[in-house]
């Protein structure tokens, strides 16, 4: 893992913690070395006012290289990842060639490393180039350099039933876990947006709720059948929520996730016909932001993801049947969840660090990621100021601007984000580290 | 009024003035001589990503008439096929100067991205964009029931209270999207029939009643138009229907329920009718059919449609 050669050794005064305390926290080389009160050292940051959390840890991002370098690069992707307080990162595997053999998670790996702005786990592929027919060399990924723990085809459904239960079965043997993107495909054929009374006015091809409910309900069942961990990808919908909360109640080893967007926006952005909006699963209607927040705070969610999907100008200037999917995450994601669970009222900073890092580092099983702040534990930690109103600009480290936030108000800033005991971001820019 | 994307764009005195500009040029259309100076020296272009012949004359009919110069861009394919993209068609017409572009594309909302982007700075006219909306349609369609209603008496009427049902493939018209947000402005009454797979799944935003059966709609509402929507031939072999046999006996119109219309009522169809499915011949040469109507109204309409956009432009340049 990258370090800076210079040995960190600085006090964060007065930071809140997640539970309203206050403390000094002091970082000595890539470790938390203490954390108490009148901490003192040669460097000092006044942190007053600054919540301090444990990094955050994106289940979900599309990194796109190799392949899509127009679109994002593993180092401009982990650059709006610090920016956005993020000190891990999981990258999808649908890139070109796609992650579905040791070589390409490997590689993918290794830009991460050289980057160094985040921890990058490369996801593997659980088919071979997505195609959802065979096998990828799981085991191989597995055992790599890279040493992938989460397998995903997202971008497209592992439709076959068989396959899927072959994959919940196999990945055991390494303690995997298989994240599902839920999307019945001949439900969704040509799908452009939400099914529903806007997509009737609009003229444009329904995505239904069933397609992405129906493939959860079997997927759990299968989970239980063969007591297999399972993971969702982007829940977008109140019965997909419903669905998980009934298979957590029966005990099965199930987690799901939410985005940024599914969180906040709805089908009715359609009705520009801007692109911008177009997302896979598409935005949902107000009753299902409700039910996915009502999920995220009760715990039937277990984490935010972002899904941050990078896209050149091009992808998206166009009529919306021809533009692609996707909507960037990284650098919001923090905001939406402030939004939803804290300025809401309704949940805690501790909830906030478990969605964003804890509970992500856990389901992928990042050793060194999501680890309460405490003396010992890797210094990965983001100082949030939580009093900025922000107004979204298009302006972001991503090589992409497909960002639906734009001109949005949004609570909230990333200030400080620390990896591994080095400032990638200071002051709400980015840092320059040691191997750029 | 700059574009004309949706018909429900339109207030029902924006609408009725335009149905009245209709009847202005419908007279043009019966003279001699058929055409008026007035778009001379503007530029139209026909945009045409999608195949539409009857439309596409049409439009260039109106706008000869009006004395534009016209010019058919047929892009067959759309970015979609890899060919040229919206943006690079739409910045090309606007470097060679269109004062207004009519397109028909297979992409809905595609006339709505063409008018927002900033490409191009002419007047858009959506003549049918993927399953969205197509506006002159439907004002072709309410200037010929408003025609058949009140005859010689028509300028300045709306159609208050008509009864309209529309039949067919509700879910991929835009016809029927265009007439329903038009005939709501204009005070008529809309009634939807066709089996559950050709609605949407939620109908909640549209203001019409709904129908299954068409011959509990016709025994029940009495309407005084009925209007057949056609089955393009990709829904044939999709399970929208079990066959085209059985979609002709219960949604198609035949001559026993030709019977069943009150005297006065009328049958319309925005063509090209597949005669035998969604209309029998029986029916679509009838007294009360009015597909040929449908066909020089539509003239009318979009010499007026094109005269209300293009004249409103360039009293804004003048001041």
């Amino acid at each position: 893992m990258p370090a800076k050669s210079i040995k960190e050794n600085y006090v964060l005064k007065n930071v809140m913690l997640a539970d309203g305390s206050s403390a000094d926290i002091q970082v000595v080389g890539d470790k938390i070395s203490a954390i108490g009160s009148g901490l003192e050292a040669e460097r000092q940051i006044d942190c007053s006012g600054l919540v301090a959390l444990p990094g955050f840890v994106d289940l979900h991002t599309h990194l796109r290289e190799p392949g899509f370098e127009q679109s994002e690069t593993v180092l401009t992707g982990t650059q709006s990842a610090a920016l956005g307080g993020f000190t891990a990162v999981h990258a999808m595997a649908n890139t070109m060639p796609v992650a579905d053999t040791a070589g390409v998670v490997e590689q993918v790996a290794a830009l991460g490393t050289e980057a160094g702005y985040a921890d990058v786990y490369p996801i593997g592929a659980v088919t071979v180039g997505l195609e959802g027919k065979q096998l990828a060399e799981l085991g191989a990924m597995a055992n790599s350099k890279a040493q992938v723990k989460v397998f995903s085809d997202d971008g497209k459904c592992v439709y076959d039933p068989v396959i899927m239960r072959r994959a919940l079965e196999y990945v055991k043997t390494f303690g995997g876990v298989i994240a599902q993107h839920a999307q019945e495909p001949r439900l969704t054929d040509g799908a452009q947006m939400n099914e529903g009374a806007v997509s009737a006015e609009l003229g444009l091809t329904g995505w239904p709720a069933v397609a992405e409910e129906s493939i959860i309900a079997r997927d759990v069942l299968l989970a239980e059948h063969v007591d297999s961990r399972l993971h969702i990808c982007h829940l977008s919908t109140a019965g997909s929520v419903e669905i998980i909360r009934w298979a957590k109640a029966r005990g099965i080893k199930v987690t799901a996730e939410v985005t940024p967007h599914h969180l906040l926006l709805t089908d009715e952005l359609a009705r520009t016909y801007d692109s911008v909006y177009k997302v896979n699963p598409p935005l949902r209607t107000q009753k299902d932001v409700e039910a996915l927040r009502a999920g995220l705070i009760d715990g039937t969610i277990d984490i935010i993801a972002t899904d941050h999907a990078p896209h050149p100008i091009e992808a998206k200037d166009c009529e919306w049947n021809a533009a692609a999917f996707g909507m960037l995450g990284l650098e919001i994601a923090a905001s939406v969840a402030q939004e939803v669970l804290i300025e809401s009222g309704k949940s805690s900073w501790t909830r906030l660090a478990e969605v964003l890092s804890k509970n992500p580092a856990a389901i992928a099983g990042d050793l060194e990621q999501g680890q309460e702040l405490k003396a010992g534990a890797v210094a990965n930690i983001v100082l949030i100021d939580p009093t900025t109103k922000r107004k979204v600009v298009a302006d972001s480290a991503s090589k992409s601007k497909n960002s639906p936030y734009v001109g949005l108000e949004l609570p909230g800033a990333v200030r400080h984000t620390i990896y591994r005991g080095y400032f990638t971001v200071e002051d709400s820019k980015l840092a320059e580290v040691g191997n750029n | 009024m700059k574009n004309l994307l949706s018909a429900g764009q339109l207030s029902g005195a924006q609408a009725v003035e335009i149905l009245d500009i209709a009847e202005g040029m419908a007279d043009v259309n019966d003279r001699e001589i058929k055409k008026l100076p007035t778009l001379r020296g503007k530029t139209v272009v026909n945009l045409f990503f999608e195949d539409s012949t009857r439309t596409r004359i049409s439009f260039e009919l109106a706008e000869k008439r009006l004395s534009a110069d016209v010019i058919n861009f047929t892009a067959k394919g759309s970015s979609v096929s890899k060919g040229e993209s919206l943006k690079d068609t739409a910045q090309t017409l606007e470097a060679m100067g269109a004062d207004a572009v009519v397109i028909r594309h297979s992409a809905s909302g595609a006339a709505n991205v063409l008018a927002n982007s900033g490409w191009i700075n002419g007047s858009i006219i959506n003549a049918g964009d993927g399953t969205h909306e197509h506006p002159t349609q439907a004002l072709l369609d309410a200037y010929t029931m408003r025609k058949r209603i009140h005859g010689s008496a028509s300028m300045g009427k709306t159609l208050e209270g008509v009864k309209v049902a529309i039949v067919g493939d509700i879910l991929h018209s835009r016809v029927a999207r265009s007439n329903l947000l038009l005939l709501n402005t204009l005070g008529a009454d809309v009634h939807f029939v066709a089996p559950p797979t050709l609605l949407p799944s939620d109908s909640s935003n549209f203001d019409a009643k709904l129908h299954y059966s068409l011959d509990e709609m016709l025994l029940k509402e009495q309407p005084d138009v009925v209007m057949m929507l056609r089955i393009q031939t990709e829904r044939m072999n999709a399970s929208f229907f079990p066959t085209e046999r059985e979609y002709a006996r219960y949604w198609g119109f035949n001559a026993q329920r030709l019977g069943q219309l009150k005297k006065s009522a009328i049958l319309m169809h925005p063509g090209p009718m597949n005669r035998g499915l969604e209309i029998d011949a029986v029916s679509a040469d009838s007294a009360q059919s009015t597909v040929l109507e449908q066909v020089a109204n539509g003239v009318s309409v979009r010499m007026a449609v094109l005269y209300t956009l293009l004249s409103g432009e360039r009293n804004a340049n003048a001041s």
